[in-house]
């Protein structure tokens, strides 16, 4: 095949997208035609870049990024300004991370009054309430409980929120800003479910009231269903400690259910029998609805998936190959599908879904695309094994009221000009 | 694939659930020392007592630099405490305490253990009774003179304690 020879390779849907080998048998042929130029280059030091002919950098304690990338970073969002530097959020910069896994650095924060510096020595969980006998934890007796491991995504309810109904048109922002208030982590610590048990919970008990060891002490009612389920308390942040900002020394991790809920420098457990009705749980992360009644409770987040390359803040280089990647994750489970769309959304092609597809944990999903450098729109629509469908933006966006920025997981569209500038676009 | 990842996750649950029984047993007084949750029943409400007119001082000590002097926000920055009620189904609904929370109870609670965003948990609990009662007095839920403590304040019924629904299943 050669190259750029597009129209002899099978078309998948609409406006470009192709069949998924197509990448594979344009690949193969690269690859043998860069061997066989390689051969062919000098031996000598002469044509050898500098870094081939002095020796490298010795061993370090802890890796950090080459300097080339120093772009990737999380960008701040405060929106109290300096009155409240530590309320607000940093986004991970989904534009320029590939996979899955967040790297810890890059993790999305969000917190209500800045990140505590918790000496872990000094620092207790205590579980009470509807139970026989009130306990309280150290850091050091948790260290020694069983442990579980599992790989999740954590998302922010607020994530999605430049395209919700806050905004009156789609906001030119990064992929990071629109989308990145979600990271994944593979997530180890101990089942919850044991120090419940240890404590000896009361059969009647139907929630618990976590909180916060932080200068907002972030308090959230969690159903004692999730709980005893699969509700983790996390000490292990890809391998590591946790990072202060994620919770250090420890967070509650409720796989698929909205950030807030997963409550960092965790330092007590109640078990109730009703939920505490706490500050943020009613007059924040709730869903007003057009006829002024609000959802509580919308503890699932939906399914959904975004584009992140191509994607803002970046610009196409040329017409040609593309790979249009990008995640997919649901809070209800695993994901099973995503379509991809390069016009508009009149056809769709199945993309290609990265293994291991695990429950509330992202995919990435890719799909081949030949850009004829006429001006298209670029979708991505998200199933998964509960039936779930990400829907249009506006579907989403007549469900609630004016200015309702929540628990937005509606389908985001990316416009590809002529000139290959790429814009967030509502289509 | 998809099946052999759900399985193991499941075993490895099943296989922890051996506990080593280290939780230290605490009494109720240490447990009194740190439980700060009000729920709407409002039994865990310390003693004390505050009404809107001792309110006022705390407010404008306290809160007034960020929240402005009339509880709308200030410059714009901080939330808007009052007001707004009967906007939330129009075009333009405005979300404050007054207008939004279910629970007189949160207001206390989040107020006793958040703020002042720059020194929380500094004030004392007559001080949180009192710029409470000066919020709802503002607000127009109750008036001047009402004196809110662990009785009253649990029977403060708010504007829009009817406006919510749970779409959680189980509760």
């Amino acid at each position: 095949m050669e190259p750029g020879s597009a129209n002899r390779i099978e078309h998948a849907a609409g406006n470009g997208l192709l069949n998924r080998r197509a990448f594979v048998q344009k690949s193969i042929v690269w690859l043998s035609a860069t061997a066989a130029g390689s051969s062919m280059a000098a031996t000598t030091g002469d044509s050898a870049p500098d870094w081939m002919k002095t020796p490298g950098a010795p061993f370090r304690g802890y890796g950090q990024p080459s300097p080339y990338t120093e772009s990737a970073q999380r960008k701040h969002l405060q929106p109290y300004g300096e009155m409240a530097p530590g309320s607000g959020a940093s986004v991970t910069p989904l534009q320029d991370l590939h996979g899955v896994i967040t790297p810890n650095g890059l993790h999305f924060e969000r917190s209500h009054n800045g990140v505590p510096a918790i000496d872990p020595e000094e620092h207790e969980l205590i579980v009470h309430g509807m139970v026989g006998q009130a306990l309280k934890f150290s850091y050091n007796d948790l260290l020694r409980y069983p442990t579980v491991t599992r790989t999740c995504f954590i998302e922010c309810s607020g994530n999605g929120l430049f395209n919700s109904n806050l905004v009156s048109q789609p906001m030119q922002l990064p992929v990071g800003h629109l989308h990145g208030v979600m990271s994944t982590a593979e997530w180890t610590g101990v089942p919850l479910s044991i120090l419940l048990d240890e404590a000896g919970m009361v059969t009647n008990a139907k929630w618990l009231l976590a909180e916060g060891a932080d200068a907002a002490g972030m308090s959230r009612s969690i159903p004692v269903s999730k709980a005893m389920d699969d509700t983790m308390i996390a000490l292990f942040q890809n391998g590591e400690p946790i990072r202060p900002e994620q919770g250090y020394p420890m967070r509650l991790l409720l796989p698929g259910f909205e950030g807030n809920t997963h409550v960092k420098w965790l330092r007590r457990i109640k078990v109730t029998d009703a939920p505490t009705y706490t500050k943020d749980e009613t007059s924040k992360y709730s869903d007003l609805l057009p006829d002024g009644t609000a959802n509580l409770f919308s503890l699932k987040m939906g399914v959904k998936s975004a584009i992140t390359r191509p994607a803002l803040p970046y610009k196409m280089a040329g017409k040609g190959f593309y790979e249009v990647s990008g995640l997919a994750w649901s809070g209800h489970g695993s994901v099973t599908r995503v379509e991809v769309s390069a016009d508009t959304g009149r056809s769709w092609s199945d993309a290609e879904l990265s293994a291991p597809i695990l429950p509330m944990s992202p995919v990435r999903f890719r799909v081949p695309w030949h850009w004829d450098g006429s001006p298209s729109v670029l979708m991505s629509r998200a199933h998964d094994d509960q039936g779930n469908i990400q829907m249009p933006r506006s579907e989403w966006s007549a469900k609630y009221a004016v200015g309702h920025l929540y628990h937005n997981n509606s389908i985001q569209a990316w416009g590809i000009a002529t000139d290959g500038e790429i814009s967030n676009v509502w289509s | 694939m998809l099946m052999i990842a759900i399985s193991l996750y499941v075993t490895s649950v099943q296989a922890a659930e051996v506990s080593p029984g280290l939780g230290q047993s605490i009494d109720s007084e240490e447990v009194s020392s740190v439980d700060i949750s009000i729920d709407p029943r409002g039994e865990n409400l310390p003693a004390g007592s505050g009404t809107a007119v001792s309110g006022a001082t705390v407010y404008a000590d306290k809160c007034a630099a960020c929240h402005g002097t009339d509880a709308n926000g200030g410059d714009g920055l901080a939330d808007s405490l009052v007001g707004g009620i009967g906007t939330l189904a129009t075009e333009k609904p405005v979300k404050t305490v007054i207008s939004y929370w279910p629970y007189a109870t949160t207001l206390f609670d989040y107020t006793r253990r958040a703020m002042p965003l720059d020194a929380p948990m500094t004030l004392t609990d007559e001080e949180v009774y009192a710029v409470s009662a000066y919020l709802l007095f503002l607000g127009g839920v109750i008036e001047e003179t009402h004196e809110l403590n662990a009785q009253s304040l649990r029977e403060v019924q708010m504007p829009n304690r009817d406006g919510f629904q749970s779409v959680w299943p189980d509760m």
